[in-house]
């Protein structure tokens, strides 16, 4: 039986060679067909290059954004209104699953503050603590959504949404309760 | 990508996975190339390649805007594609096993199963969610808009709605 950190070091592998391994696959099948291979990949550079361009001012308003959400000290105002409900409807056992909170709303907004996030709560909690695996979940099956939202379809001048942004933040919020749920049944009260 | 595809590797990835992406994009035209696109953008998503996601997903974006009958519009497959993109899903969250061996966690990969659980329940939300939401009455496209496409000269473009 191999431990889960062997398994670990197997994928860890894999995916460091994943990347090199599909690129040679393209170049070796694209010769055995004899694609134009520096045509076809200039072609595509430039529509890569394109791209790029056409989201930095979108990027630019939604960086912004978040930086001034961070700086007011909004989180603190919600953290402590939901607590009150919390204890007002007789969870006042689950509390302790607010220190979450901060990173339940900065990860759709911005991977790199919900890194730093992350590392808070490993550094005062402990990495294998319950908030800890809890916090760990919750960052992995979460994304940043409003980060890719705005700079998918802000590069092909999208402007009305639809149901795009309200399905989004379903899965988000589905997301987030299903990690405290799991995060509690596998690591809950020692 | 772009040489993957004048190779014949992305229209076999596509091939291979038509029954899945028939069932998540019933919009889309079989062997178009946003199917392609779209599946190149959720596995590098998977395998935790979030910079090598970002161009694929452009791509994809780009593709299924060729198919929009509204340009500034969002169409169902788009929503669809954004909210099974943000839902998260991993194989093996590489980059949060890294921050945990780097704090001292005693079991680093411990969180994979959990993470793998959750995102089961995120995508799955995605998925329904984006399909029921966009029935409802405040997110249907204006039949106005449509008709006024279609005349401008975009009717090749129109078959993602008549289906």
């Amino acid at each position: 039986m191999p431990t889960s950190s062997q398994v670990l070091q197997v994928f860890e592998a894999a995916s460091q060679w994943a990347v090199p391994t599909v690129i040679m696959l393209i170049i070796l099948t694209a010769l055995y067909r004899k694609v134009p291979m520096y045509e076809s990949f200039v072609t595509g550079a430039k529509e890569g290059f394109g791209g790029a361009v056409m989201i930095i001012p979108y990027l630019v308003a939604m960086l912004l954004v978040i930086k001034i959400f961070i700086a007011s000290g909004m989180l603190d105002d919600i953290k402590y209104a939901l607590g009150a409900v919390m204890r007002a409807v007789g969870l006042s056992g689950y509390t302790d699953s607010l220190d979450l909170l901060p990173l339940a709303l900065t990860k759709p907004l911005s991977g790199s503050a919900a890194r730093g996030v992350l590392l808070e709560i490993f550094d005062l909690h402990g990495p294998d603590s319950f908030l800890g695996n809890t916090a760990s979940i919750m960052m992995g099956s979460t994304e940043t959504t409003f980060y890719v939202m705005t700079v998918y379809f802000g590069a092909v001048n999208i402007k009305k949404l639809r149901h795009a942004l309200p399905a989004c933040l379903l899965a988000d919020a589905a997301g987030i309760i299903a990690s405290i749920v799991i995060g509690y049944v596998l690591y809950g009260h020692r | 990508m772009n040489v993957a595809q004048d190779a014949g590797l992305i229209d076999a990835l596509s091939r291979l996975l038509r029954p899945v992406m028939r069932l998540l994009f019933p919009e889309l035209p079989d062997n178009h190339p946003a199917q392609g696109a779209i599946l190149m953008n959720l596995s590098a998503n998977m395998l935790g390649l979030d910079n090598a996601a970002t161009p694929l997903g452009l791509k994809a974006m780009r593709e299924l805007q060729e198919l929009n009958p509204v340009k500034d519009t969002a169409t169902n497959s788009m929503a669809t594609f954004l909210a099974i993109n943000t839902a998260g899903l991993t194989v093996i969250p590489f980059t949060i096993i890294g921050y945990r061996v780097l704090r001292g966690s005693h079991d680093p990969a411990a969180t994979v199963t959990g993470t793998w659980l959750a995102s089961i329940v995120s995508v799955s939300v995605a998925v329904i969610a984006s399909r029921w939401l966009s029935k409802l009455p405040q997110f249907r496209i204006p039949h106005s808009e449509v008709a006024v496409a279609a005349v401008a000269g975009d009717s090749r473009t129109n078959m993602e709605d008549n289906r």
